[in-house]
């Protein structure tokens, strides 16, 4: 693990804290640790308490959900520059599917408790927070709507 | 590109032998046609040639192979209708009337000193493997490149063994996934708009080409303005009924233009308010 200014660089270059600013960076740097996991370690499974969520800073995770006659059933991938779970901000806290390494994975782990209360302490940050939480939320729901369509399943009729 | 008003007999369809035909997933096929009078068409990256089943029917099929390489017509052909169908069922040695080439073209040349996005969905990839052949055969020329290709499951992927050839090269990004793997491991698994935030380029100084469903191509669009590309700089290959091939018919109307002649290659910017109106 890098030092805290180590750390705060390493954030501020992750898409989603760009332009947090250097106070809001060090708040959240206060709640963050860099974290390894092998390929085909789970990082969390579905029904844990979610209290942490990750900015993945190399590898790819599956995001799976299991089903109890076709095994895990990916939904999607996440990869480099890529938010991991966003369960930390809803009660009950609770995560909502597996999260499996396809390879080695180096990320950042947030304790989402502690920025939690950083956001309530100071509105302007949680505030912040959401806005940016809600862009990612928005592009993968945009993403999801796309893959239900199936789009390259519809054939034509020539 | 060749004007169609200059043909002669423009509705003429020429006499192509099929000399191979190869299986690329299950139901799409790339046909290797030559010419029965022993003359190379020259075509554009992007344009198309109608391809007839004698006593069948015709359909638009855009060329994949490479302009600069003379030697057998490729298309990439999807069996899902009775013409194409046909097509697909044909023996080595058989014939088919082809004409054209038709249509605009992808700005490869117009291109240069740039970076180019090309992000395929699908069949799409074959309309645009030749603007990448262009691109890779004056490689120098160009920034970065990137081929995004999003597909249905990792079955449906096409030229398999050409886009491993492509990753392996240092100086091309290529990114493969699919909308679902059914339990196979596959490194990206989501939507082929997904891949575009991870593109390695200048947005401001970008060229994308973007060919697939229609409804992807709207997604694509969205995600690369989100990115910066500009309107004026993506490029989108429409697909409507094409009939005659020539702008007579009207078959294939898209707004004041017909994709046939106009099209299909059409810089987004020029139809930007056509392709927001439904139906049309």
């Amino acid at each position: 693990m890098g030092t805290q200014k180590g750390l705060e660089s390493i954030i501020a270059d992750f898409p989603l804290f760009r332009d947090l600013g250097p106070r809001n960076l060090e708040i959240v740097a206060g709640c963050a640790k860099n974290v390894r996991f092998q390929d085909g370690e789970y990082i969390f499974r579905e029904g844990e308490e979610a209290n942490v969520f990750y900015a993945i800073r190399h590898g790819q995770v599956s995001v799976d959900v299991f089903t109890p006659q076709r095994g895990p059933m990916t939904i999607q991938t996440l990869g480099e520059g890529d938010v991991l779970s966003w369960s930390w901000l809803f009660p009950p806290y609770r995560t909502l599917f597996d999260a499996r390494c396809l390879t080695l994975v180096r990320a950042l782990a947030f304790d989402g408790a502690c920025l939690r209360g950083k956001c309530d302490e100071d509105p302007s940050l949680g505030y912040e927070f959401m806005k940016r939480f809600a862009k990612i939320m928005t592009e993968r729901l945009r993403a999801t709507r796309l893959q239900l369509l199936d789009v390259y399943g519809a054939p034509g009729n020539a | 590109m060749p004007d169609p008003a200059a043909r002669v007999q423009p509705m003429l369809p020429a006499r192509y032998e099929l000399t191979r035909l190869r299986r690329e997933t299950s139901d799409t096929y790339t046909l290797e046609l030559t010419p029965v009078d022993g003359s190379p068409m020259v075509f554009s990256a992007g344009q198309f040639n109608m391809v007839y089943a004698f006593g069948i029917g015709e359909v638009p099929l855009s060329i994949s192979g490479d302009p600069n390489r003379p030697g057998p017509l490729l298309h990439t052909v999807r069996s899902v209708g009775a013409v194409t169908k046909a097509i697909c069922a044909l023996k080595r040695g058989a014939q088919v009337g082809v004409r054209g080439p038709y249509g605009s073209c992808w700005p490869v040349d117009e291109s240069v000193g740039s970076d180019v996005i090309i992000v395929a969905g699908g069949i799409g990839l074959a309309p645009v493997r030749p603007a990448l052949y262009e691109v890779l055969a004056q490689r120098r020329k160009f920034g970065n490149v990137a081929l995004l290709y999003g597909t249905r499951t990792p079955k449906d992927i096409l030229y398999r063994r050409e886009l491993h050839g492509w990753r392996g090269r240092f100086d091309l990004q290529v990114e493969v996934t699919v909308d679902h793997a059914a339990g196979e491991p596959f490194e990206h698994i989501g939507v082929v708009t997904r891949l575009i935030s991870g593109v390695h380029c200048d947005p401001h100084e970008t060229v994308a080409f973007v060919c697939g469903p229609e409804i992807m191509m709207r997604f694509t669009v969205v995600d690369l303005m989100e990115l910066g590309v500009a309107p004026e700089n993506i490029y989108i290959s429409m697909e409507r009924n094409m009939q005659c091939a020539v702008g007579l018919c009207g078959h294939c109307q898209f707004g004041p233009a017909f994709v046939c002649r106009e099209g299909a290659v059409f810089r987004y910017a020029d139809i930007e308010r056509f392709f927001q109106i439904r139906e049309i």
